[in-house]
């Protein structure tokens, strides 16, 4: 069975957990950008963790469904319509053959997710179906949905669960303009002068437009590198290092101005010094927030990042009775 | 000839280590670009990667410093600490720091239609407005012509010290005493578009753009055949969509329109084969006399 894409959306890409171990190479980690949101929509249609999700910015697509389908949608507050009429997030839609699936404007945060039972069913691209557009690489022939686009939707294994009858309030995802964010403080943090890490750490920041999936840049003030005589091949400016690994959800400060947090499909290294890293467990915050969402970064140690890493585990748990 | 440079001496048991969060390690080896602190990286990201410590997914080397993913869950911070500086103690003793990788000769078409045309589109904003790239990176290097640039493009080999930004981008060094490096500044603005392959430069870098994107570098030439591709057309390509490797020697060859042409050609029917041959490098030998080592190695590309 298929999808028929109708309208593409403004960004829809197929996107499942990521492709980790090639980042060496310059091949992002990619995978849903709201983790959490993605893995609540499969939950919901009776499939794993791992089955291959539509993500979509903004702006939704319009697709029919060749056969009688499961879906749910997840993710940030969208109005849902199945042949014209309201329906909900959150829950099981059951789809009849023929059926069109289309959405309103977001009413916050940026990405929501449509799981459909038996996965969304493009080939795996060195173990994952997560679409690396920059590199053409996996997802739907490699690239954001295009009208016309027929969208293979696979068969649910028969040990498949029934899935959850909703998501209760409690574990869904929070949308909000004003956003704290864990951050642990190292790499080059060195390199600023003891004023510039504070600039950081205690102003508020505004996340601008430029948001996608490579990273997020923020406004704010100016913030203070130390002087220094630059290393060799460091390039000119006190914020250029000798071009290096960028950690995903590392924060660097280009020429002290508007910083960038890299996320899921970041460019794998560069010259731009890093000076704080986003927790893991606060990744997916970053991922629903909208431009124009007040963030602060919040220094937290290695422990108090490893404990917020194993609640959100246990949650995981608990969502999938583990 | 002493085993060990001074520059290596230099560069023992001085490692950086700090955390990028709670999933990477990151291992600054020197603030400065040297062949010898790439050196050190590689090795210690291949002992570790040889190690294959369950937890750790991604070991990546770079320029002067290597960036390691793990799972926390899985293997404790400070285990993978403790593994990392141990990797370091053994890199920092071998006895002769070798590598055993190859030599690539990578046609390239210097002064291109299309690198011309993209730069002409970001003139408004460039060091050097009235001119091209190429006329930039021979001014900053004091040399007389592009012509003289793109000979010393050429003329030495140079070593792969990174692979990555972007999937399967190197960032090469070239292999000759730091005084006769080339060093061209990036661009002011970074560029919306670059064509693919283009052989760029920024820094002491050199680099070849896999995929058609953003980019910084200044540009100077396209290269006539790919370097990423996914769909695994080509013979190099067999086992892996990604040609280079860190460690890889490469020399560039000049080939004018007609022998592009002809190598798209070959690109096109699936039948283009790097000219590569083996070689086991030698970081010693490389530090003490350069250009006698450059050729040495390049003679190996001869024999193919």
């Amino acid at each position: 069975m298929s999808f028929e894409i109708l309208e593409p959306g403004l960004s829809t890409t197929v996107q499942d957990l990521g492709r980790l171990g090639y980042y060496n190479v310059g091949i992002p980690q990619g995978g849903s950008m709201d983790q959490w949101s993605a893995e609540l929509a499969n939950a919901v249609v009776g499939n794993t963790a791992a089955e291959a999700v539509l993500e979509c910015t903004y702006l939704g697509p319009r697709f029919r469904t060749t056969e009688a389908a499961v879906i749910a949608i997840s993710g940030a507050p969208v109005d849902v319509k199945v042949n014209g009429e309201n329906r909900e997030q959150w829950t099981r839609l059951e789809l009849a053959a023929g059926d069109e699936v289309s959405f309103g404007f977001l009413q916050s945060g940026t990405r929501f997710y449509i799981a459909v039972r038996g996965g969304i069913d493009v080939p795996l691209v060195l173990g994952s179906r997560s679409t690396y557009s920059l590199g053409s690489l996996g997802g739907f022939k490699g690239r954001k949905l295009e009208a016309g686009d027929i969208v293979p939707v696979g068969q649910a294994p028969a040990t498949a669960t029934a899935g959850l009858d909703g998501i209760d309030t409690a574990m869904r995802p929070i949308f909000t303009r004003d956003q704290d964010i864990r951050v642990v403080c190292g790499l080059y943090d060195h390199r600023l002068t003891e004023a510039g890490l504070d600039t950081l750490l205690s102003s508020t920041w505004t996340l601008t437009p430029v948001a996608d999936r490579t990273g997020l840049r923020y406004a704010g003030p100016a913030i203070e590198w130390k002087p220094r005589q630059q290393p060799f091949g460091a390039g000119s400016d006190p914020s250029n290092i000798v071009d290096a690994g960028y950690a995903v959800g590392s924060i660097q400060i280009p020429g002290g101005k508007e910083p960038i947090a890299l996320h899921r499909d970041a460019v794998s290294g560069g010259g731009y010094a890093m000076v704080a890293t986003v927790i893991s467990a606060d990744m997916d915050l970053l991922a629903r927030n909208a431009p124009g969402t007040k963030t602060r970064f919040l220094a937290v140690t290695m422990d108090e990042a490893l404990s917020a890493r194993a609640e959100l585990k246990a949650v995981r748990s608990r969502l999938w009775g583990k | 000839m002493s085993a060990h440079s001074a520059e290596s001496e230099r560069l023992k048991g001085t490692a950086r280590y700090t955390w990028g969060g709670d999933e990477f390690l990151f291992i600054e080896i020197d603030e400065s670009m040297s062949l010898a602190a790439n050196f050190k990286a590689n090795s210690m990201a291949s002992s570790l990667s040889a190690r294959a410590l369950p937890g750790i997914t991604d070991v990546c080397p770079a320029n002067a410093s290597l960036l390691i993913r793990f799972d926390p869950d899985v293997l404790d911070p400070a285990e993978l600490e403790a593994a990392a500086r141990a990797i370091e103690t053994e890199v920092d003793a071998a006895e002769h720091q070798t590598l055993d990788t190859r030599i690539v000769e990578i046609p390239v078409w210097y002064d291109d239609p299309f690198t011309r045309e993209t730069g002409a589109r970001f003139r408004s904003g460039h060091q050097k407005p009235d001119g091209t790239d190429l006329d930039f990176a021979a001014e900053s290097n004091g040399l007389a012509s592009a012509a003289e640039f793109i000979s010393r493009h050429h003329g030495s080999p140079w070593l792969v010290s990174m692979v990555g930004f972007v999937a399967g981008l190197p960032f090469m060094f070239q292999m000759v005493p730091r005084e006769e490096q080339l060093e061209v500044p990036k661009y002011l603005s970074p560029r919306t578009d670059t064509p693919p392959l283009t052989v760029g430069h920024g820094g002491c870098f050199a680099c070849i753009y896999s995929v058609r994107g953003a980019g910084g570098y200044q540009m100077f030439g396209v290269a006539a055949a790919p370097i990423f591709d996914p769909a695994q057309r080509l013979e190099d390509f067999k086992d892996f969509m990604i040609f280079f490797k860190p460690g890889d020697i490469v020399t560039f060859r000049p080939v004018n329109q007609d022998e592009y042409e002809r190598i798209q050609r070959q690109v096109e029917d699936g039948t283009f084969v790097y000219r590569q041959a083996p070689v086991t490098f030698d970081l010693a030998e490389a530090l003490e006399d350069p250009h006698r080592y450059n050729q040495e190695i390049l003679e190996h590309l001869n024999v193919v």
